[in-house]
């Protein structure tokens, strides 16, 4: 079974998956160079990863048909790492990113994705696309008239051009007519070489050149932690879009370690950390890469464009990758969601507001995603908190009242259920049914200490009936009202 | 009540599938389900659009875009495998079987096959599928992950049915083999048939032990039975004696070897049920 599923998984789909894996490799490069500069390091840096990257998750990856590279969410992390300790420090901080996603892996960590609910996810995705696009704008701010017309001439190419013919990339007709554009005119615009170092050979096997101990390890272990974190999400994320447009289901777990051998072998040939990227694997599928092979292709073809016509690529204008990246972030977007803001329940919009505000505002998705998940889980306490009733009936002659208890009771619908007890009313014995509440922490099981105790100083007598199993066995453990010394213990908090 | 598996698709093979699947039903008093899978192949993509440009809505456009192209496709394949069950299905009642099911189902044969293995007691396949190639008398390559997959009993079918009064008995000795020689004393199946006994290889003490068993085993069922050890290769031996004394079924334990013994030599199972033109029951 397995070498017919390594033949599947490879061969299966050779023309599609090659032809889909040159499409892809356009759309790599402005976003490897872009994001290196972003960094603070050589084109090279970025060019590496992505060739590194892309060829390690075909082989090892755990979600067949998606494209990793050097990516924008996980460069930006790295900002200020190269800007204090310079590239080396990048290269073990890579390192340690692959080791700590291979323990990620081991440690199964993907099944907390479940936690990060759709409205998270479509802030994340709006959020990496607002990134893209502003990490474009350095080259359009204060930048002569001519950026700004090869830009819209691009993004016309690009746009336009699939109305015409769907054999040629797009990205590449924008590449080569506004560079030979350029060249012919003589525009004098910034190019590519202007950025900084190109590759000029194929990657050499390196130990990043620090001394390797514990202020080392230190330094960058912060950096490590959030490259990990966010390189996982965005993985894991564009893993289930993949997961939906071919109907399958990848191994995530696989993915994980997957993305963490690449990220090693993308540090120990110079390139730095990446992961998984939502435009392009759109691309990819788009382009009729299905199989391992695309993801292959695509740093393979990468890496020979890159260095094989290393000239001519330092001669691109940067407009022309502002102009593919523009499209990527456009294409990243979710703008469904602008229209879905005003359809979907308003918790879950904040939840992706504050989502994106939070990303857009730290550079950090990471700490856009904590924010989303922890907003996502107080809206659904306090919406499960409502979730619970207390009604109440006298019987016949007047001395007893029935309390009866639905639904959850937590911290979040402690106090409703306190609330809705009416201890002013004098009366010889209350019931209490909870048979039909489930009591699930704490808080809870204080609330329904505080309202026994408190029946109880007003002279009545309090049963409490049918707490259900899950109910009786936190009461059983926490509660205090059936213990002797009930009223000073409660008093003494 | 026993319950006969037969899997059908759009190759040469499935009138004949059909027929012996009924035959068997038949002679076992058992229920008939026809089952036919509707493979779809994600691993491979249907349209490509090398434009590279994505533009608004990129995820949700390709999405529906892929799940329309998808949808249509599988209603066609819906439909015709509907088709193909009730032709089938009128078939093997018109050879005499009584009690016939529909089964469609989506996703892999062999994925099938397993799931369902404790609904059924008998498997009918065909040599070939759909997707076999036919020239070089390779088998399909269903067959050989079935027979691996399944531990009932496979009764694969040859290219055409004929009336069935012949039955070899192809014997090694092995644990797979003792047991073909038990169902052909036992079984309603194999009952009545002129049962012919014979083990490829040099004479020798354990040979003739071997055999000593398996003719107590038969005489002792009341089957008169001829048994011969004939030396030579398993393969062409059963196949000349088929040929030569006109055997239209063979039974014999399938697939006794290891995978890696047999990406070495290669196994006596596929090439037996290659070689004799006749149905093949294989016993796991």
């Amino acid at each position: 079974m397995t070498l017919r599923n390594l033949r599947q998984e490879w061969f299966s789909n050779i023309r599609g998956d090659v032809l889909a894996g040159i499409v892809v490799a356009l759309a790599l490069i402005p976003e490897a160079i872009a994001f290196s500069i972003i960094a603070g390091v050589d084109p090279k840096v970025g060019l590496y990863a992505s060739f590194c990257i892309a060829a390690t998750l075909a082989i090892t990856g755990g979600r067949v048909g998606m494209i990793s590279g050097a990516t924008g969410s996980v460069a930006l992390l790295m900002v200020t790492l190269v800007k204090d300790h310079g590239l080396q420090y990048l290269l073990v901080a890579t390192l340690l990113t692959g080791v700590l996603q291979i323990l990620a892996g081991v440690f199964k960590l993907n099944i907390l994705m479940r936690f990060v609910s759709r409205s998270v996810v479509t802030g994340f995705v709006n959020a990496l696309a607002i990134l893209i696009f502003m990490a474009q704008l350095p080259e359009l701010i204060g930048a002569q008239w001519q950026v700004y017309a090869l830009v819209v001439a691009g993004l016309v190419i690009i746009y336009g051009v699939p109305r015409f013919t769907k054999v040629i990339p797009s990205p590449l007709i924008c590449i080569v007519v506004l560079t030979a554009f350029t060249l012919v005119a003589g525009v004098h615009v910034r190019t590519v070489a202007d950025m900084g170092k190109l590759p000029d050979s194929l990657p050499i096997f390196l130990l990043p050149q620090v001394p390797f101990n514990w202020h080392t390890l230190m330094v960058v272990l912060p950096y490590s932690v959030t490259m990990m974190v966010v390189g996982l999400l965005e993985s894991m994320m564009t893993a289930s879009v993949v997961d939906d447009f071919t109907d399958t289901v990848g191994n995530k777990r696989r993915e994980c370690m997957g993305l963490g051998a690449a990220n090693i072998v993308s540090g120990l040939f110079g390139g730095m950390a990446g992961c998984a990227m939502i435009g392009q694997s759109v691309i990819n599928v788009k382009s009729g890469g299905r199989g391992r092979l695309s993801t292959f292709c695509s740093g393979v073809f990468l890496l020979i464009m890159v260095v094989f016509a290393k000239e001519w690529v330092g001669r691109i204008p940067m407009a022309a990758l502002v102009a593919v990246m523009i499209m990527v972030s456009i294409g990243t977007f979710s703008w469904s969601s602008l229209k879905n803001l005003r359809l979907h329940p308003k918790s879950s919009s904040v939840v992706m507001i504050a989502t994106v505000v939070v990303v857009v505002a730290t550079d950090d998705l990471s700490k856009g995603v904590i924010v989303g998940v922890l907003l996502s889980a107080l809206f659904f306490a306090r919406k499960v908190g409502r979730v619970m009733h207390v009604t109440s009936a006298l019987n016949a002659d007047e001395r007893i009242r029935e309390y009866r208890v639905t639904g959850q009771v937590f911290f979040a619908s402690a106090e409703t259920f306190i609330a809705a007890f009416d201890f002013r009313e004098a009366i010889d014995q209350v019931r209490i049914d909870v048979s039909r509440a489930h009591f699930w922490d704490l808080s809870a099981v204080g609330a329904l200490d505080k309202v026994v105790i408190k029946f109880r100083r007003e002279g009545t007598t309090v049963d409490i009936h049918g707490l259900n199993e899950a109910s009786a066995m936190i009461v059983d453990r926490l509660a205090i009202h059936d213990k002797p010394d009930a009223i000073e213990s409660l008093m003494g908090h | 009540m026993k319950t006969l598996l037969a899997c059908l698709d759009d190759s040469t093979y499935t009138q004949s599938v059909i027929d012996h699947a009924a035959w068997a039903a038949g002679r076992l008093d058992a229920q008939l389900e026809l089952m036919h899978t509707l493979e779809r192949h994600p691993e491979r993509a249907q349209t490509s659009n090398l434009s590279g440009s994505i533009g608004l809505g990129a995820k949700s456009d390709l999405l529906s875009e892929l799940a329309t192209l998808d949808e249509q496709r599988s209603k066609l394949s819906l439909q015709h495998g509907h088709a193909l069950l009730a032709t089938a299905a009128e078939r093997a009642r018109q050879r005499g079987a009584t009690n016939v099911h529909e089964r469609l189902r989506h996703g892999d044969l062999i994925d099938a096959l397993v799931e369902f293995e404790p609904t059924y007691d008998v498997l009918v396949v065909g040599k070939r599928g759909a997707s076999a190639d036919m020239a070089k008398l390779h088998l399909g390559s269903n067959l050989e992950r079935a027979v691996r997959a399944i531990h009932r009993p496979i009764l694969v079918a040859s290219r055409a049915f004929k009336p069935i009064e012949r039955l070899l008995i192809a014997f090694d000795g092995s644990a797979s083999a003792r047991k073909a020689v038990e169902l052909a004393a036992h079984s309603p199946l194999l009952a009545g048939l002129e049962c012919h006994l014979v083990m490829a290889g040099a004479e020798s003490p354990a040979h003739a032990a071997h055999m000593a068993w398996a003719r107590e085993l038969l005489d002792a069922a009341g089957i008169a039975i001829r048994a011969e050890t004939i030396p030579g290769h398993a393969d062409a031996v059963i196949a000349d004696y088929v040929r030569s004394h006109h055997i239209d079924l063979v039974t014999m334990g399938a697939y006794g070897h290891s995978r890696v013994r047999q990406l070495i030599v290669g196994s006596t199972t596929t090439t037996m049920v290659r070689s004799c033109l006749v149905p093949i029951f294989l016993v796991r």
